[in-house]
């Protein structure tokens, strides 16, 4: 892109309108007109002040920090769960991406585990479900012991974080076409699963979590497409060690509990 | 004159009573440890008994949510987010502190204290900073115990870096997103309990008030944001963990929805807020681009280690940095300040870019910005070098102004980050309403007048892992054996009744503008009149112009859709009524602080170097205002303070 240089571009969008979980949705279309400068959602605020300005309700979308980081934004631009760019959620997409013209077809992440609240918002709380049933090392406040008591090394450590980074938006489960929600649990099974200090829960956690996965999500057929919409680009590898330690932790789990 | 004038006062504010802290006798270094001691505790059996609400979820909520549950509290939390990992917390970047003494170059406990009462500009309260110090400790050991995915060095333990002008490395990071391990830990902690049973948590849940009965906090009104549905919800104690206000000014560093209804509200039924005009810019930000700018980013502070700041030397100059030859480049950080150059602390580096702004020396297509250059670095280190230490922000910087700054200079310009005023609160975070309590950001805090980088983690944590669930049983044993209020009590369901009419009120309005209309026009006028540096002129301005336009909103805003479904604009309409109250306290309680200090700087009050003057004789203490209903002006109240463990000294940058 040019440096430093704003230009104008119209672009017609194609937005995604739907009054409530139980309604029929559709297609709106408007014409906007927008600085290159202005990030995705921003030419979303502007029809939004647009539609409320003729006496329309405004288009339902959510987002918060808008840097990347919370996992709240998230919207399918043009059939890609984030959009065009890789490795760049939803509020992070600026309309220098697009062109002078460009049709921009905008819809909420579909997935049979995430119905529609309202227009572009969708309810993503079974990923909570998820964590709930294990996502977690059990230490209650103030029964931990000096930080440096064990030491990680450091690419343990550093592999922890990568699966660590994983923002909860949904996208992969969005993008993935069985709606499955493997590399979200497998990030953080991987995360927890990679260090000392989670290995105690290590087998309870991983039968726990992917049962209850499976309760709201498809399976996985290994398409990859998760990886690829994920903004923060979690590695399918953690699939793949979710998988041996699910196979494992059937045996384990049996054996801890006396049962050979 | 209207009737929103009507609570501009017209007499110098009432000066009410003073204050008491309630910080516990003896020796700094004991008082926690006796304190502990001291206070009156449930037992086990017993903490069943009690019921707790929570409101917030961020780093404060969750770790005190989690740890309430953990002790067999029954907790019930709330959240207007979908998922307690939302909370704005997850935004922050650079490091939490803890006196580890881990590098063993010389910290410890008495180190972080003083520092952190020093950074503050003496406005803090010492018992409280040094409570926060001895704790810090043990929230490294519980995030880590947790799995949260520290810095490691190769021989596998954590590593520090220092941060903020620290003379000592005592601060724990994970990479560029400390604040999102932070807070998925707290998170994980918080669902093992949900899980367990012991905490009821509400998502998608906002509370609109605070319920008080014979003068003590029985309860929250919470509207469903899926719904409209309004519910009340009682209890034994209330907790606010409800984040900061910096949103006030529209544009600022942090996340959209962070507002301060829930502060305000509790303020509103008599919960004292202090300090209010303590606000925090941060130096180095993406300067704003258009009108349509929703937000503000963050660069992180340490560029200003290798990067250069200046702008042109001449006034209204059209040239791209490239044409601008050295000789007529101002270098002004290191002209006025030859010792600490481009490193001058935040507030010192922000004021001068507003300075030379203001003078018409900004860069940018809107002349909005200085420049901040890294040619020299790069021709020095090399690009590679430059890249391995700023890559990411350098990209980051790419992805939102389509410029390169390994090519041209980055601008940047000042934003508010961070709010140091709030709910005040006593050595137990108590309010001065009994049964209320103020945790995280959104208490007046340890920060004073001024936070230093890397600790609002670290207190947000303290005081929900490590004093909240200590100093909250000393209150709930006196209630032992009483039930909490019912919710068919009036006192519930005249509280839903008031938010349901207010909910009706917004959407008969039918004006003009969007709430966001307002909410930026209000933002414009805190940011110009009691931002980077405020006087008798400016402040006394806002306090005409805020009442104003205040009515205007009242009575023009166009807020479309019905109560009953998920509706943003409803959602917003409320918090930003809130704000326009806000912002006048804000802007009287700047007016009568007649000093500078930290990030209060009275244009009035500098040294002969433009330093911040403060006058400790006249302002050692804490201002906090008492609600006294619409259209009447608040009472202005004091917490003295006194300084007995830091000596109190002027800072100099020259
Ligand atoms: C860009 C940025 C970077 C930062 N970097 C650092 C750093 O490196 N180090 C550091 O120490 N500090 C940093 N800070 C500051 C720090 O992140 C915050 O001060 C801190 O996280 C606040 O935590 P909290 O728990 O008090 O509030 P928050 O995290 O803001 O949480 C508030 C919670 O309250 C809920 N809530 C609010 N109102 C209501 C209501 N009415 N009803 C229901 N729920 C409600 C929200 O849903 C949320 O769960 C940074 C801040 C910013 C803006
Ligand atoms: S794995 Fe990636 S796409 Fe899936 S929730 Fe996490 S960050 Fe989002
Ligand atoms: S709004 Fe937070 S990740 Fe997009």
């Amino acid at each position: 892109m040019s440096s430093g240089h704003s230009e104008t571009i119209n672009v017609t969008l194609k937005v995604w309108r739907q009054e409530g979980p139980n309604e029929n949705g559709g297609f709106e279309v408007h014409q906007q007109t927008i600085s290159t400068d202005a990030s995705f959602l921003e030419m979303l605020d502007q029809l939004n002040e647009q539609l409320n300005e003729v006496g329309t309700e405004p288009l339902a979308f959510e987002s918060d920090c808008r840097e990347g980081i919370c996992g709240t934004c998230g919207v399918m631009i043009n059939g890609r769960a984030h959009g065009p760019q890789t490795a760049t959620a939803t509020c992070q997409l600026h309309m220098r991406e697009f062109h002078d013209g460009d049709e921009i077809v905008v819809e909420p992440f579909r997935a049979a585990g995430f119905p529609v609240i309202r227009d572009l918002a969708v309810d993503r709380s079974p990923l909570d479900r998820i964590i709930e049933s294990g996502g977690y090392i059990s230490v209650n406040t103030g029964a931990a012991s000096d930080a440096n008591l064990t030491p990680v090394p450091k690419a343990a450590a550093d592999m922890a974080f990568d699966a660590a980074a994983c923002i909860g938006c949904g996208a992969c489960v969005a993008a993935c076409p069985n709606s499955a929600a493997q590399l979200f649990t497998s990030a953080k099974i991987g995360h927890l699963g990679l260090l000392p200090q989670g290995q105690a829960e290590r087998w309870s956690r991983t039968e726990n979590m992917v049962e209850t996965m499976e309760e709201f999500f498809g399976s996985c057929t290994n398409h990859g497409e998760c990886s690829a919409a994920c903004p923060k680009e979690i590695s399918l590898d953690f699939i793949a060690f979710m998988n041996r330690d699910y196979v494992k932790a059937k045996i384990k789990n049996r054996a801890l509990a006396g049962q050979h | 004159m209207n009737e929103m004038n009507a609570s501009m006062p017209e007499t110098p504010t009432t000066a009410g009573p003073t204050l008491d802290g309630r910080v516990p006798d003896g020796d700094i270094a004991t008082k926690w440890e006796n304190h502990k001691f001291s206070m009156k505790l449930v037992n086990p059996n017993n903490k069943r008994k009690f019921e707790v609400i929570v409101v917030g979820t961020g780093l404060a909520g969750a770790s005190a949510a989690a740890s309430l549950g953990e002790l067999g509290y029954r907790v019930k939390a709330f959240t207007y987010h979908d998922s307690p990992r939302r909370a704005h917390s997850i935004a922050a970047q650079g490091g939490i502190n803890g006196a580890k003494n881990y590098t063993n170059d010389g910290d410890s406990v008495h180190r972080l204290f003083y520092d952190t009462v020093k950074g503050g500009d003496y406005r803090s309260r010492e018992a409280n900073v040094h409570r926060l110090a001895e704790v810090s400790v043990n929230i490294i050991d519980q995030a880590t115990a947790q799995g949260v995915p520290f810095a490691r060095d190769y021989g596998g333990l954590l590593d520090n870096r220092s941060f903020g002008g620290a003379q000592v490395s005592r601060t724990f990071y994970a990479r560029g997103q400390t604040g999102q391990q932070l807070l998925v830990g707290a998170y994980s902690a918080l669902m093992r309990q949900v899980g367990a049973g012991s905490v009821e948590l509400h998502t998608r849940s906002e509370m609109l008030k605070v319920v008080v009965k014979d003068g003590r906090a029985c309860g929250i009104i919470v509207r469903d944001l899926l719904s409209g549905e309004v519910t009340s919800h009682s209890a034994h104690a209330v907790v606010l963990a409800t984040g900061g206000y910096g949103n006030v000014y529209f544009l600022s560093t942090n996340a959209m929805m962070c507002n301060v209804t829930a502060a305000w509200r509790a303020h509103r039924e008599g919960a004292f807020f202090a300090n209010p005009c303590f606000t925090q810019i941060h130096p180095t930000c993406i300067p704003v681009s258009d009108d349509f700018q929703s937000k503000l980013t963050l660069m992180s502070e340490s560029l200003r280690n290798d990067g250069r700041i200046w702008v042109p030397e001449g006034f209204d100059d059209n040239r791209s940095a490239a044409e601008i030859p050295e000789a007529e480049r101002d270098y002004y950080l290191e002209r006025k300040y030859p010792a600490f150059g481009n490193l001058v602390p935040r507030d010192v580096a922000s004021r001068n870019a507003k300075t030379v702004c203001d003078e018409s020396r900004g860069v940018g297509p809107l002349k909005n910005g200085v420049y901040l250059d890294f040619a020299a670095a790069i021709a020095r280190d090399g690009a590679e070098a430059i890249s391995a230490k700023y890559g990411n922000l350098f990209d980051m910087y790419q992805r939102i102004t389509g410029e390169n700054p390994y090519e041209q200079p980055m601008r940047i310009y000042p934003a508010i980050h961070y709010t140091m005023g709030g709910l005040w609160v006593d050595y137990n975070l108590m309010t001065t309403i009994p049964s209320l309590y103020a945790i995280g950001e959104a208490n007046f805090s340890d920060h004073g007048a001024n936070r230093l980088g890397a600790s609002a983690l670290m207190q947000g944590l303290a005081d929900g892992y490590f004093v909240l669930p200590y100093t909250i049983g000393d209150n709930l044993a006196d209630m032992l054996g009483q039930q909490a209020v019912p919710t068919d009590d009036p006192v519930f369901t005249n509280a839903v009744a008031d938010v349901q009419n207010e909910q009706q009120r917004w959407l008969s309005i039918n004006g003009t503008h969007s709430v966001d209309y307002y909410h930026r026009e209000l933002g414009r006028i805190v940011w110009d009149y009691i931002g980077m540096a405020r006087s008798k002129v400016g402040l006394e301005k806002a306090l005409s112009e805020i009442p104003t336009l205040r009515e205007e909103f009242q009575t023009n805003v166009r807020v479309l859709g019905s109560a009953k479904t998920l509706n943003q604009s409803l959602e917003k309409a409320g918090r930003v009524a809130d704000f326009f109250e806000l912002a006048e306290l804000m802007a009287r309680d700047a007016l009568e602080r007649e000093e500078s200090a930290g990030g209060h700087f009275r244009e009035e009050h500098q040294t002969d170097d433009g330093e911040a003057q403060r006058d400790d004789e006249n302002f050692s203490h804490v201002a906090a205002w008492e609600w006294n209903g619409v259209g009447t002006a608040q009472t202005r109240h004091r917490e003295e303070l006194t300084f007995e463990n830091v000596a109190l000294s002027q800072r100099s940058y020259k």
